[in-house]
């Protein structure tokens, strides 16, 4: 088998395609994060919580309503997202005009809160959540076996990362996001109803992450924790990638996926710190990160 | 507000009175100190205590002249905490006996404190061996299971059947590799051998994949999974997704984690406990039993092992009396050393003088989905070792209280 440096190439190259299965989550909840911070300069650390509760949803639907993965990929967002303007709405809104650091208590609160009522009422050991029918089963490649519903993991969350860069980026609602994000009075003043879009994006942030959740339910249990567990290496994801900066937390996202995979290949006790290690050398070189406008 | 002498007078008799009240009942206190909140929830937690609330009705205390009340708390996984309730409860809260305990961290932490306030401590839930080794004491008992039963069991077992060859996945702290440690000399002592293990970060892994694509790729036969809980829930979801052929080895899988896994994904896989509830008559029983206060869920073995360890405190209490009981905790362990054990989850066995309980443990295989008759009906028996053999040898321990 081919080598390079005294490893093996095959290997290597499946830690690599599942390093960027894990990506595409990072992606997607970083996304979402981006998206919320730019906008609300608000730090959602209930992120990961909807993002738990997304895949519960998910859950409660098919076992109790019969609703199986593919209407929930689609109803799961709008049913959180609502939720999550609604938390807007009658907390988030009332801290606009105070420092950064009492946004994230409060959502680190919900996202304890959250996480404690889901582990009241379903346990701690996660529920079971088959795969779809129709992505069941395997690929050989040669150097891995590939499960279809990893290929679809990666593949829809490109589109989805994509499809909010574009909307953000190239139409008017974009565009009108963007001004309010530089400066909401002024657009204010131009007849947009600005609450309502802050309320709009938050909504659309929290609505990745329980796309996500879905996503999630299938290749990891259901359970209480999945949240948490995410959480803190998605925030690093949005601190590499630059705060705010939508493209940055996509690329970032998966690159730092690719780097974990790696890593869990050649030094698998370091994968947990790898990513930590590259935010201190980015905030060392590039305090903006790396796609990030220096303030 | 003014606080007159006469106000002062009548709020102190008030005071007074439960006081009062309290000395005339002569009354034991258990507290269960469990994991209300965090991963071992499902395998200790709220049902743990009501099997305590089970074996004081099964006893019938009320009708033995003994009042007992029971108190829990929630250790949070953290030993700085855990063994901060337990002086507590000593020091202040008057308790006398406390019991589950999951988590090896905690569960060593609330050892040295029963050992420094003379009480009386039994263990169920944690795994670690060295409860009855390197750092038994002589007011601990360890109940259920041990890490040394896990690894005898499934690794000597899967090791005969022709498992040869072993790749390990290891949570990287102190249980996952005391497990790996003791069921790799298993393997070996049956002719095995190890030809890889990956230790991965705990905790705060969720994906397993590149592990088992590892463990794939190393060819061995069995991958042993040194994990616990919510771990080893993702490793075999996962490994059942990559299409691993190679036999699965869950070195500690609770009833709990096999409900949430469900059977099309469990199939198959070997696990070891000493106890179930579709085992034989009494262990159904008792299941029928602990019904109405655990209602959708059967006990694990941790928490059979909470209820079992309750009642033979209980049986010694009724003989020795309370007054002996809320005296030194050596003499109450003692006497409960002395004493043989009986009762519905594990039958009749005993408490060895390093605290280790002995009963038989056994091997299961999980059921295929068209085997199981319905929720929770997981197990068939494969093989059974029995209670002078399921535990590691006295003199192997390396325990203070065992007299070479």
């Amino acid at each position: 088998m081919l080598s390079i440096l005294g490893y093996n190439v095959g290997p290597m190259l499946a830690q690599g395609v599942l390093g960027l299965i894990n990506g595409a989550f990072y992606a997607l909840l970083s996304l979402g994060l981006a998206v919320i911070f730019g906008l609300l300069n608000i730090i959602n650390f209930a992120h990961g919580a909807l993002y738990m509760i997304g895949a519960f949803v998910a859950w409660v639907l098919l076992n109790y309503l019969g609703i199986g993965y593919w209407p929930s990929l689609i109803l799961v967002p709008i049913l959180v997202g609502c939720f999550g303007m609604l938390i807007e709405r009658v907390l988030i809104s009332k801290l606009y005009k105070l420092d950064h650091l009492y946004g994230l208590l409060l959502t680190f609160g919900l996202a304890l809160i959250m996480e404690g009522l889901m582990r009241n009422y379903f346990g701690s050991s996660g529920m079971p959540f088959a795969v779809p029918e129709s992505l069941r089963g395997a690929t050989r490649l040669g150097f891995m076996i590939m499960p279809t519903y990893r290929v679809w993991v990666v593949a829809a969350s490109f589109v989805v990362c994509i499809g909010t860069w574009l909307v953000i980026e190239k139409t008017s609602i974009g565009a009108t996001l963007r001004a309010a994000t530089e400066n909401p009075a002024l657009v204010q003043a131009f007849g947009v109803n600005v609450p309502r879009l802050v309320t709009m994006t938050y909504g659309g942030g929290v609505a990745l992450a329980a796309f996500a959740g879905v996503m999630a339910a299938p290749m990891y249990s259901v359970n209480p924790s999945m949240g948490s567990n995410v959480i803190i290496v998605v925030f690093a994801v949005v601190v590499i990638g630059g705060m705010g900066s939508i493209l940055g937390s996509i690329l970032t996202g998966f690159g730092l996926g690719l780097v974990e995979g790696f890593t869990k290949y050649l030094y698998p006790q370091g994968s947990g710190v790898v990513i930590f290690v590259l935010m201190v050398i980015v905030l060392l070189l590039r305090p903006a990160g790396l796609f990030g406008k220096a303030a | 507000m003014q606080i007159d002498r006469r106000t002062l007078l009548a709020t102190a008799t008030l005071a007074g009175i439960p006081l009062g009240a309290r000395a005339q009942a002569p009354s034991l206190k258990i507290g269960v100190l469990t994991d209300l909140s965090g991963p071992y929830k499902d395998l200790a937690g709220p049902v743990a205590v009501s099997c305590v609330t089970q074996a004081l009705e099964d006893f019938g205390v009320s009708g033995k002249g003994m009042k007992v009340d029971v108190i829990s708390a929630d250790h949070q996984n953290k030993p700085d905490v855990g063994a901060g309730i337990a002086r507590q409860w000593f020091d202040r809260d008057g308790v006398d006996l406390i019991v589950e305990v999951a988590n090896s961290g905690v569960a060593l932490a609330v050892a040295g404190v029963a050992k420094e306030k003379n009480k009386v401590y039994i263990n169920s839930g944690a795994a670690t061996s060295d409860l009855t080794g390197e750092m038994c004491n002589a007011n601990t008992i360890h109940w259920a299971y041990d890490t040394y039963m896990l690894a005898k069991s499934t690794g000597g077992a899967l090791a005969r059947a022709g498992g040869d060859s072993w790749f390990f996945i290891t949570a990287d702290y102190a249980f996952g590799k005391a497990l790996q440690r003791d069921t790799t000399g298993f393997v070996e002592a049956n002719k095995g051998r190890v030809v890889g293990s990956v230790a991965y970060p705990f905790p705060g892994t969720t994906d397993f994949s590149s592990l088992l694509l590892q463990a794939q790729a190393s060819g061995a036969k069995v991958v042993g999974l040194c994990n616990a809980g919510t771990d080893t829930i993702n490793s075999i979801k996962q490994a059942k997704e990559f299409g691993l052929t190679q036999t699965i080895a869950g070195l500690l899988l609770f009833i709990s984690d096999v409900h949430s896994l469900g059977l099309d994904v469990a199939q198959g896989i070997a696990v070891t406990d000493s106890f179930y509830w579709d085992a034989n008559a009494r262990t159904r029983a008792f299941s029928e039993r602990l019904k109405p206060k655990a209602p959708n869920v059967r006990a694990t073995m941790v928490q059979a092992g909470v209820y079992s360890s309750v009642l033979h405190y209980l049986k010694v209490a009724a003989q020795a009396g309370v007054p002996t009981m809320k005296g030194s905790g050596i003499d109450v362990v003692d006497r409960m050393k002395a004493m043989p054990t009986d009762d519905d989850c594990f039958g009749p066995g005993s408490i060895r003088i390093d605290g280790r309980k002995i009963h038989p443990s056994y091997l299961w295989s999980i059921k295929k989905p068209s085997e199981s008759k319905g929720p929770w009906d997981y197990y068939k028996l494969v093989a059974t070792t029995p209670a002078d053999e399921a535990f590691r040898p006295l003199s192997a321990g390396h325990c203070s209280l065992v007299k070479s």
